[in-house]
């Protein structure tokens, strides 16, 4: 492990594991997890997951527009788990747990976000009534 | 019909001499005084030959404590700057009466309300929590450095950018008009076609950048680099709240990122987000900015909760009560500021069963906050207090933060938000926490820290002056604010009509004079500590009797920190190593691995500053220059693989073996 | 305490009196840079969750204009999709070659993964050309200012994705497969994978419900 001065330092640290001669292969830094059997099985997946929906959409969908969109998000949410899991690597014990952590935190604040502003507009949007207000307008003789 | 001006028109944009405000008496004297004042210490730094000093040691170094001390030093003298403002602010009120207008036009108050709130949160209170939190929790966790030491120098050039383009705002165009949170549509092109919103838009981008680095960088530092042996429930109250306060930092600030983007979007490309036409909400920015805003102040209150935790328990030589509710009432409070936005515009019309939701969110908010109040009382209780002035700060807060969470309250009862909201109330509110609650506390950090950053302590009798002309003084100018806003007085007029309300506004500009005083005392300190540094040395490197292991090693503490790395096995670790009678080692030093100066960050960032000015005043040709050259030397940094080196195993021996002999004269 | 390295304790704490309170031999905190990343990543996260969260409360405002249904081509869209996750199983791979330590496979297939990206940008940059020639650029609604916005975004994303990718290819190119080099490919192979994830989002969310009345 001669050269090791060359071969790290990125960010800079005390990040020196060579010269212990621990080697290349950390586990800590997440190098080396993959298999082809994993990303394929996780391929396959996101096809399929991705098909579905488009040749639901694509066909005419559902009766009601609602059932439909709210199957695309199901899917969605499905294919989003099987790219977190077969692409990602994500489990509960890399780095301690703390990507799962931080993915569930991330999670749980992008569905604030997402639902919270909805939630809160749309309820605006009903009081203050432009739509409605609107279509009196435009009923008015 | 020739190419001439529009080839000047692409290289500078709107920026003509017009931009100069060579026509604002004040604005010109004020800019001469500047002026002065940085051609002084520019020559000064010239005349004592500091520049390459500068440069090597400060600049371009990645030493965490290094860049903690320059954020302060960014943020005392931004504070300069906001509390300048403010004064006029005061001024202004208080004479503005009937036939008088004051002294200020109101487009040139209206600027200083804006600068005032946007510069005391991001460049006063933000550098200054940073600033903190970069310089104690790598000593407190017994790190060497932290995660990512050029990211960190990146992260403060980032900031201090920023800062700049608020500064060259003063002198260069002129500075929004619209309040610090830019509502549009106010803000929008057709109210706002200035360059003022876009100084805002883009200072505030360019030192996002820089913030939300730094919170990764301190959130990896905490995960990952704690000495060994420490747990997460072993780790010190303060870096629980720097934990948090990055989470808050790095999931809070991308919504501001994306929200400014959107109004830029509107401003420069002509989209429709929040204009008041073809399908634009305005109300949807308001909603999207206190999703960011909210956790923002939770962002700079705790780190102040844990300051306060220190300096109890240190100077009430007790260990904290109730650590772990501590502890658990740090992260309620993370995961419920996400949830009480909308208390900001319970006005906006949601209705009754949203704004109930967020009501309640918000009352209890109230509950883990008070537990630690009764914490620290607890903590005090029965301990033998030392009145120095970090605890004086300390029972400031105490008594001013709990007021300012009760008007708090009251104001998160819809009802009668509706009647209080933008009144001088709300002014007074969140003066009361703000300046009772985080500026206390980064005032109890910086005398509580300042003989571990430089080795001697500040001058206490100045400290307490200052202190008390603070706290008097913050009672003085809000007070009056409290009951001009029951009276239904609004926020950010620059005159009133009616003659019966001045003598409250006079009281509060007194109350601004003290405050003013209180500044000035501080100041003093530090120049009168400096030349008293002898008598105030620390030689101990402990000067409190500290518990946490930044006092375990020499004040200030050497490139590398700690010669050996510290193992814990007690919350107060130092305090136990003290208990165990602990011998520090004198011999077995080992060549220890450190990363190297870098100049990335400060070019990085001035090429950044260039880019925001470019856009600012649409001058393609410069931004489209300054954009390629970030991503050239951005790159071209990474092609950089030698980033690091060793302190000999020598040079670590000298450094201890002259603290041991300063040790054993002086102890 | 999984995150912390093993270390060389000069004596156990086994009974209380014998405690030690510092690391003899060297420190080595474990490297933070993937995690660091993926904390940027998440951060990244909110910015699409504040842009979905425009395009969920603006996105059916019209305002006369055309609807979702009127301007989106799906078969283009799938095809965009298929061009995306495409390069992520090629990134894969690339990710795999690596890992058996094998230079030339590795940049071969970083190599498709950046054409298969570049591709992306092409029908991506075509369909906004489009939309604009027809004068339904972002200008037109709140609808449309919320789409270009959204879908530019992660557009952008990718862009940097692929010049990110060039220097990394030049790097492994000139260094070889050094650690820190992996390490570096497994902070894009995160962004990459990050950005299908965003895009699972923006076809169902953005095209797929959009297109419904």
């Amino acid at each position: 492990m001669s050269g090791h001065v060359d071969s790290h330092g990125h960010g800079g640290h005390d990040q020196h594991h060579d010269d212990h001669g621990h080697g290349h292969e950390h586990h800590d830094d997440g190098i080396g997890h993959s298999t082809f059997k994993g990303y394929m099985i996780g391929f396959v997946l996101a096809v399929i997951l991705t098909a579905i929906p488009f040749w639901l959409v694509m066909s005419g969908g559902f009766q009601k527009p609602a059932t439909t969109s709210i199957v695309v998000l199901a899917f969605a949410a499905v294919q989003i788990v099987v790219h977190m899991i077969y692409f990602l690597h994500m489990n509960t014990k890399s780095e301690g747990g703390w990507n799962m952590l931080a993915l569930i935190f991330t999670m749980v604040l992008v569905l604030i976000t997402l639902s919270g502003s909805i939630w809160v507009m749309y309820h605006m949007d009903h009081n203050m009534m432009p739509s409605m207000m609107m279509r009196e307008m435009q009923n008015l003789p | 019909m020739s190419d001439h001006p529009d080839l000047l028109k692409l290289f500078f944009g709107r920026l003509t001499w017009d931009a100069l405000p060579l026509h604002v008496p004040i604005v010109m004297v004020t800019f001469a005084v500047v002026m002065i004042g940085a051609l002084a210490v520019l020559g000064a730094i010239t005349y004592f030959r500091l520049w390459g000093y500068l440069w090597r040691e400060w600049f371009t170094s990645i030493d965490h404590k290094k860049i903690g001390i320059m954020y302060m030093v960014l943020g005392l003298v931004m504070l300069l700057r906001g509390f300048a403002d403010a004064v006029m602010m005061r001024a202004q009120q208080a004479i503005s009466f009937g036939h008088s207008t004051g002294y200020l036009p109101p487009e040139h108050y209206d600027q200083i309300f804006t600068a005032h709130g946007v510069i005391m949160i991001f460049f006063v209170a933000m550098p200054l929590v940073t600033g903190i939190m970069n310089f104690v929790v790598p000593l407190q966790i017994g790190a060497r450095d932290v995660a990512f030491p050029f990211l960190n120098n990146f992260s403060f050039w980032m900031t201090t950018a920023g800062a700049m383009l608020v500064m060259a705002s003063l002198f260069i165009g002129e500075f929004a008009r619209t309040g610090w949170l830019a509502y549009p549509p106010l803000s929008g092109i057709g109210m706002s076609p200035d360059v003022g919103v876009d100084y805002y838009i883009w200072a505030l981008q360019v030192a996002g950048v820089g913030t939300l680095l730094s919170g990764v960088n301190l959130l990896a530092t905490i995960v990952k680099m704690r000495a060994p042996g420490m747990r997460m429930m072993q780790m010190p109250v303060f870096t629980w709240t720097a934990l948090c306060t990055n989470v808050l930092i790095v999931a809070a600030f991308p919504v501001l990122t994306a929200v400014l983007a959107l109004l830029a979007m509107d401003r420069y490309v002509g989209t429709h987000f929040f204009t008041t036409d073809l399908g634009g909400d305005a109300m949807m920015y308001v909603n999207l900015i206190w999703i960011w805003g909210h956790p923002e102040v939770y962002i700079l209150i705790l780190p102040a909760f844990g300051i306060f935790s220190e300096v109890v328990s240190t100077f009430s030589r007790k260990r904290l009560f109730g650590y772990a509710s501590m502890v658990y009432a740090t992260v309620v409070i993370t995961v419920l500021s996400y949830l009480v936005w909308l208390h900001h515009f319970f006005t906006m019309g949601s209705g009754a069963s949203v704004n109930s939701f967020f009501g309640i969110t918000t009352m209890i908010i109230s509950i883990p906050t008070g537990a630690k109040i009764f914490n620290w009382l607890f903590t005090m209780y029965r301990g033998r207090i030392v009145f120095e002035v970090p605890m004086l700060w300390t029972m400031g807060f105490m008594i001013t933060f709990v007021i300012g969470g009760m008007t708090g309250v009251m104001l998160a009862v819809p009802p009668a938000d509706f009647s209080l909201h933008n009144s001088l109330f709300l002014i007074a509110h969140f003066h009361n926490v703000i300046i009772g609650g985080v500026l206390f506390g980064l005032f109890a950090g910086i005398n509580f820290w300042f003989p571990k950053a430089f080795g001697f302590r500040l001058d206490p009798f100045w400290g307490k002056c200052s202190f008390w002309f603070w706290q008097i003084g913050f009672w003085f100018a809000f007070a009056p604010l409290y009951v001009l806003g029951l009276m239904g007085v609004t926020r950010r007029l620059s005159h009133f009509d009616d003659p019966s309300l001045q003598i409250w506004f006079v009281i509060a500009a007194f109350g601004a004079f003290l405050i003013a005083l209180g500044i000035l005392c501080m100041l003093i300190q530090f120049a009168v500590s400096f030349r008293r540094r002898e008598q105030l040395r620390d030689h101990t490197g402990d000067p409190w009797n500290g518990r946490t292991l930044e006092w375990s090693t020499s004040s200030p503490p050497p490139a590398y920190n700690f010669a050996f790395t510290p193992i814990v096995h007690d919350n107060d670790a130092w305090w136990q190593m003290k208990q165990r009678n602990y011998r520090r080692p004198l011999d077995g030093y080992r060549a220890i691995h450190m990363p190297k100066n870098t100049g990335a960050g400060i070019i990085l960032a001035g090429i950044s500053a260039a880019l925001g000015f470019a856009l600012i005043w649409q001058m393609w040709i410069p931004a489209a220059v300054s954009f390629v050259a970030l991503l050239v030397v951005a790159i071209g940094h990474t092609f950089n693989y030698q980033r690091d080196y060793y302190i000999p195993a020598d040079e670590v021996a000298r450094v201890e073996t002259a603290r041991t002999e300063l040790l054993a004269n002086h102890v | 305490m999984s995150d912390t390295h093993a270390i060389h304790l000069s004596g156990q704490p086994g009974h209380p009196e014998e405690l030690s309170f510092h690391v003899t031999g060297d420190h080595h905190p474990a490297n933070s840079t993937l995690l660091g990343f993926w904390l940027y990543l998440m951060s990244d996260c909110l910015i699409f969750a504040c842009l979905f969260a425009v395009y969920g409360v603006l996105g059916r405002n019209y305002a006369d204009g055309p609807t979702g249904a009127q301007v989106f081509e799906l078969p283009v869209v799938a095809l965009n999709t298929s061009l995306l996750l495409l390069s992520s199983i090629t990134y894969g791979f690339s990710v795999l070659e690596m890992q058996r330590d094998r230079v030339r496979g590795t940049l071969i297939w970083l190599a498709i993964t950046g054409l298969l990206g570049a591709g992306f940008i092409f029908l991506e940059l075509r369909e906004f050309a489009h939309l604009i020639a027809e004068h339904n650029g972002p200008q037109r609604s709140a609808f449309l200012s919320s789409f270009f916005t959204l879908v530019g975004t992660h557009g952008l994303h990718v862009t940097f994705g692929i010049i990110w990718l060039i220097t990394l290819m030049v790097q492994v190119g000139q260094k070889g497969l050094i650690h820190e080099n992996k390490r570096r490919l497994m902070c894009l192979s995160m962004f990459w994978h990050f950005l299908d994830v965003v895009w699972v989002g923006v076809f169902s969310f953005v095209y797929l419900m959009g297109v419904q009345p």
